[in-house]
């Protein structure tokens, strides 16, 4: 035996079988029940978006590794695979595709890499991208294609908008919430399968569920930041539809609608744009909820998810300075 | 529900390998090197010279101070030289090298079997003997135990917690030492508590061990203020303020002692040792060790004396497999990784811990992710990412304000971080870095 060999280290020398990677084809195995939704309900524009989102993300991500930040290769730690399905997640079926390679390249270039890649940033890189888009393109964003199953003709589908947005057209022509939908028979079941119109990913309420308790069970999500989000949301919308059942939406319907699980289970549970302890996590997600709730309420936009998780990745640090866990032995109990 | 200490822990792959295996006596090494420094405190004074014949259990070196510890020789025969030894530490340190001839012990040491249980003694001699026979903590920290037992005036020790959880993955020679001894171990327990004075002994035992938790609770019945406490498997339920934690539900204050909360705890193997000191005047010279791995053809539980080399131990347990990457010495969690197999075995060892090549060396590292699973790890409820960045950049007086010091360095953090980052190794360097700033600040 060649005593020489011997590694020779500091403690602990066993160590957890969880790492980055497998954290992160986690998430992808989790989106996966999503993505199945949404090709189902928007056929082969589904997969050809998430291709070029996905395939866009990784090679920006490389190519500005290569030539900017050097170092180890990070593309193999599937960060960019993840940003590359969220982006596609949150954008309509029919987007062109260089649309789609604009969004990628905000969302890795500008999102991640120009603060160092994974870990580094302080906001969601997909939604960087998305929220960029919107701005941009906002006819493209936000013309939604009326589902079809399995409709894989590829042809110019007919376009519409989304349950939230009709609602929030028809309150303010002066209809009240029950009229509105009236006009929609079968809502509620139909948002929970995902037969409704949207961004790709977001459609389907159960798919993105079960996606959630996968990865709750895969420790990757705490359900702090969900939990809170869905909560304050469904308690808001409750109070102002007691209030004033008309002009405002009932609790379910907010849940349902829009990028509300999307967000709350994918995108504000994002690590690296979190808080770190259980408290903080609480206080963001229960912001995030307020938020969203007042922009889909009373802002400009009918959807208000994306921008709610923005403004709090950015008061993350103040939250991580602020809200420390329980130190050991700080409250003496004699 | 059991009871566990609620805050942070991990739970680690136990790969008890050797549970159940008696303990063993191997036989007597050629020559045995024992370091004078064992214990945490002032390295002890040799009081033999080249040339001398000792006995097992006659003294070699005196303890130099209040925290410091008697050595006694492991076995007969004559002293070869006093030099420097490549020790457990990585560096040579001094030892006293003795040539084995025979087995003769001191005549004041019983060897009988018989089990002694009256006890005559005044906790000032406990006391007393604890401290001349050189008894350490052997849950490997090796803190002078007759320290320990001296409570200091203006506080009252009303309860003695004896650490037999074992958290540490692989060991298992408390575990043994409940099954073979139990008897002794209460006995010793029952002088630990009149040397300090507590009220009750309460036995922490975790539940993957559950019997000892039988054995140990029928064996409690046949004395009074013992109680044998089942606790959850979590990692580190051994450390001294978790445990008063699970046993107890107080809370040590940060910065403080157990005793701040009533409490002195002690390890199971050490109350055994008490019983031997006290009970049969025999000193701290042997100690059971656990020699175990994964390629390990024979984990076992071997009774080695102090200064044998560790590779006399791996070779009872079959032999050093091929495929070993790293030796350690003590447990996989805060065990010390080992550079020769020539090491001696110590007070503190309490196994020998081979790891095959492939899990020798750490995981790759990338990017913290921000996951904050260190912090919600983390059993004193710190910020270990915060930790490291802040030695990273050198904020080494901003670490008192996070409470750093109050880390016991038990690897959870590392162990638990997706990104492979050495949180522990950044979080030792900003605390020594800290109470040197510390130190230089009092003088």
């Amino acid at each position: 035996m060649a005593i020489n060999k011997l590694t020779v280290s500091m403690s602990p020398h066993d160590y957890g079988k969880d790492s980055v990677k497998k954290i992160m084809y986690g998430v992808v195995i989790a989106m996966v029940p999503a993505l199945l939704v949404s090709i189902y309900y928007f056929g082969l524009d589904a997969i050809r978006v998430n291709l070029i989102a996905i395939a866009s993300c990784v090679f920006f991500e490389w190519l500005i590794q290569k030539l900017f930040l050097k170092g180890k290769l990070s593309v193999v730690d599937g960060s960019a695979i993840v940003t590359g399905m969220l982006l596609a997640f949150n954008v309509p079926s029919n987007l062109p595709w260089w649309i789609i390679v604009i969004g990628a390249l905000v969302a890795v270039g500008i999102g991640k890499m120009t603060f160092g890649g994974l870990g580094n940033n302080p906001f969601n890189p997909a939604l960087v991208g998305r929220v960029f888009l919107l701005i941009s393109f906002p006819v493209q964003m936000t013309s939604w294609p009326v589902v079809k199953v399995l409709n894989f003709a590829m042809t110019d589908a007919q376009t519409g908008a989304t349950p939230l947005a009709i609602v929030k057209e028809g309150i303010k022509n002066g209809q009240s919430f029950s009229s509105i939908m009236d006009t929609m028979p079968h809502f509620y079941s139909d948002a929970f399968m995902g037969h409704i119109g949207g961004s790709l990913g977001e459609i389907s309420a159960i798919a993105l569920i079960i996606g959630g308790l996968y990865m709750l069970f895969r420790k990757i999500i705490t359900w702090h930041i969900p939990v809170s989000i869905l909560g304050t949301v469904a308690i808001f919308a409750a109070i102002m539809h007691g209030v004033n059942p008309a002009k405002f939406a009932d609790p379910a319907f907010h849940l349902l609608t829009g990028g509300m699980l999307l967000g709350a289970i994918f995108m504000a549970t994002d690590m690296v744009t979190s808080p770190m302890s259980k408290k903080g996590m609480i206080i963001y997600g229960v912001s995030i909820g307020i938020i969203t709730f007042l922009i889909r309420t009373w802002g400009a936009y009918p959807e208000g998810m994306s921008f709610a998780i923005l403004i709090m990745n950015a008061f993350v640090p103040l939250i991580n300075r602020g809200f420390k866990p329980g130190r050991f032995g700080e409250k003496i109990k004699k | 529900m059991l009871k566990t200490f609620p805050k942070g822990g991990v739970h680690p792959k136990e790969n008890k390998f050797s549970a159940g295996k008696p303990i063993e006596k191997i036989e007597l090494p050629k020559q045995v090197s024992i370091p004078v420094s064992q214990h945490i405190g002032a390295p002890s004074e040799p009081v033999v010279a080249k040339g001398d014949t000792v006995k097992a259990g006659q003294l070699i070196a005196k303890s130099t101070g209040f925290v410091s510890a008697n050595i006694h020789s492991s076995v007969s025969g004559k002293v070869l030289k006093i030099d420097k030894v490549l020790d457990t530490s990585g560096y040579k340190q001094t030892c006293i090298i003795i040539d084995v001839e025979g087995d003769e012990w001191m005549e004041s040491i019983d060897r009988s079997a018989e089990i002694k249980n009256n006890i005559d003694i005044s906790a000032e001699e406990i006391k007393n003997k604890v401290a001349a026979c050189g008894i350490v903590g052997l849950g490997g920290a090796t803190f002078p135990t007759h320290v320990k037992m001296s409570v200091p005036p203006g506080k009252t020790c009303n309860h003695l917690v004896i650490n037999a959880v074992e958290c540490e993955p692989y060991l298992t020679a408390d575990h043994q030492i409940m099954m073979e001894r139990a008897e002794e171990i209460m006995i010793g327990c029952k002088l630990i508590q009149k040397a300090i004075g507590a009220g009750k002994v309460l036995i922490g035992i975790e539940n993957n061990k559950p019997d000892a938790i039988r054995h140990m609770s029928e064996t409690a019945k046949k004395f009074d203020n013992i109680e044998v406490h089942a606790l959850k498997v979590q990692y580190p339920q051994g450390g001294e303020k978790q445990l008063i934690k699970a046993v107890l539900n107080r809370e040590v204050p940060s910065g403080g002692l157990p005793i701040d909360v009533g409490c002195v705890v002690q390890n199971v193997g050490t109350a055994y040792a008490v019983y031997e000191a006290v009970q049969k005047n025999k000193p701290l010279f042997e100690r059971v060790v656990t020699v175990t791995g994964k390629s390990v053809k024979k984990p076992s539980n071997i009774l080695a004396r102090i200064g044998t080399p560790i590779n006399m131990l791996i070779e009872a347990a079959g032999g050093l497999p091929e495929d070993t990457g790293k030796i350690v010495n003590g447990g996989p969690m805060m065990g010390k990784a080992v550079s020769t197999d020539t090491v001696p075995v110590t007070k503190g060892t309490s196994g020998v811990l081979i790891f095959p090549q492939d899990s020798a060396t750490r995981p790759e590292n990338f990017n913290c992710i921000r996951c904050g699973r260190c912090a919600s790890a983390c059993p004193m409820g710190l910020e270990p990412y915060l930790l490291k960045n802040m030695t990273v950049v050198k904020m080494y007086e901003e670490l008192q304000a996070q409470h750093a010091l109050d880390c016991m360095e038990c690897g959870s953090c590392a162990f638990t971080c997706p990104a492979g980052i050495p949180l522990l190794d950044y979080i030792r360097l900003g605390k020594a870095n800290l109470n040197k700033i510390l130190r230089a600040k009092k003088s």
